[in-house]
């Protein structure tokens, strides 16, 4: 049971959701943007999260749409992972986000609350940042259309009154050749110690974390590495653990050591499996 | 737009009726099933969303109703473990001993219950995969499977 009263609003247009978050700002009501509403509740019940006002999105068709459409398929914030991994048009977010939680709660949680929320691991970004997505949004400045990885430092940075209305991924990397694992430290429900989705893209592979750091992230840096034919699987492996430069978490799920040490058995698995597609 | 800005009575459409509730936005829908409408079947437990001893049907998908506002429910069709009325899984639990001390059974019933309607042919690892929102601290799952298995679609 939450332990504090709050109003709530379920707005059918981007305009009046945006409209309604400044003027309950103004009146010091703290609003907040409710999606699936997973984290919200849950944080609450537990004095984690305050708020006096939720305004929930789900009543925006913006937000619900799920299609493919001039060769680009577009999410909106408000879908489910399981209408995610229903539909199944993008392969590799489908995987991931089947190992978000469990099944019954992949009904609830949506697209923008995992890409947006305070939990450190927000998975389903992996394979958006591997595709380099546009991400739609619209606050009291307007509506903007940004690549993710322009305002994806660490987490995906927006204006406090900004509502991601949708993610937009280029047809083409839905059918590439893909690979996700994700590594927990009992059960096949946790919070990850590593998750990794890789692609392979014109015999390159895009690779991308959650679990490694206190963020997820996409690397350049690993990716040259990786693409380096110069050098060994062993070789590889070896300059890629180096190249993390952040700090690797080390915490009742693994320590730091045990991460990278996990780090390199995945990334062994990655090559010989990119190597059978080619 | 729609709001609800103090305590309010709403319709919800449980268990196939539509029941007048006062609600605040603040409820989840396991406390008003279970105290303002006196639907106890749906149990809490780490209200969390992690033990799933809450779970009921909204547009007959599984949900854990710790995790839901009663307001989101508005406009769906909720089915609790009241509302399924000798459904083929109950008898299913019985013959199959899928439950001892009973507080997870209403949980489990419902996600069994919509496996067996959104997946008939679910194979051992679906079923494995949807079990596992649940858990149970006296069976061990193997009767649970055996239950649920038995009143899947026999030809796979």
């Amino acid at each position: 049971m939450i332990a504090f009263d709050f109003e709530y609003y379920k707005p059918d247009t981007v305009e009046d959701a945006v409209k309604l978050y400044n003027k309950l700002n103004s009146n010091g009501k703290k609003p907040i943007y409710y999606g699936g509403g997973t984290e919200f509740i849950s944080m609450a019940r537990m004095n984690n999260r305050y708020t006096e006002a939720v305004i929930d999105i789900k009543g925006i068709p913006e937000c619900n749409v799920h299609e493919i459409k001039n060769n680009k398929l577009i999410m909106g914030s408000a879908i489910t992972l399981t209408d995610i991994s229903e539909a199944n048009y993008f392969p590799l977010l489908g995987y991931i986000v089947r190992r978000i939680a469990d099944h019954t709660i992949q009904d609830k949680i949506t697209l923008g609350g995992n890409l947006m929320g305070t939990i450190i691991y927000r998975e389903s970004i992996l394979a958006l940042l591997l595709s380099n997505c546009d991400i739609v949004l619209q606050g009291s400045k307007g509506k903007r259309v940004v690549p993710i990885s322009d305002i994806c430092d660490k987490k995906i940075g927006i204006e406090d009154d900004e509502i991601l209305i949708q993610v937009i991924v280029d047809e083409r990397f839905l059918s590439l050749p893909y690979l996700h694992v994700k590594r927990t430290k009992h059960e096949k429900i946790d919070y990850p110690l590593i998750t990794m989705a890789a692609i392979k893209d014109k015999n390159r592979t895009l690779i991308s974390f959650s679990g490694l750091c206190e963020y997820p992230f996409r690397s350049l840096k690993i990716e040259e590495i990786l693409n380096d034919s110069s050098l060994s699987k062993k070789e590889k492996i070896k300059k890629v653990i180096e190249s993390i430069t952040d700090k690797i978490l080390h915490d009742i799920g693994g320590s730091s050591e045990y991460r990278k040490f996990m780090l390199g058995d995945i990334l062994s698995r990655a090559f010989d499996k990119f190597q059978e597609v080619g | 737009m729609f709001e609800i800005l103090n305590p309010t009575i709403i319709t919800l459409n449980i268990n196939g009726e539509d029941r007048d509730v006062m609600v605040k936005p603040s409820h989840t829908l396991l406390y008003t099933l279970r105290n303002e409408l006196g639907l106890t079947g749906a149990k809490p437990g780490c209200e969390n969303g992690d033990c799933g001893a809450c779970t009921v049907l909204v547009d007959d998908w599984p949900i854990k109703s710790c995790l839901m506002l009663t307001v989101e429910a508005i406009g769906k069709k909720v089915l609790t473990v009241e509302g399924l009325k000798n459904a083929p899984i109950q008898k299913a639990f019985v013959e199959n001993f899928g439950f001892q001390c009973g507080y997870c059974t209403s949980g489990f019933l419902m996600v069994c219950h919509s496996l067996s309607k959104i997946r008939p042919n679910a194979d051992d690892a679906e079923i494995q995969d949807w079990l596992q929102s649940n858990l149970c601290r006296c069976t061990g799952y193997e009767e649970i499977e055996d239950a649920v298995k038995s009143i899947l679609v026999k030809d796979i």
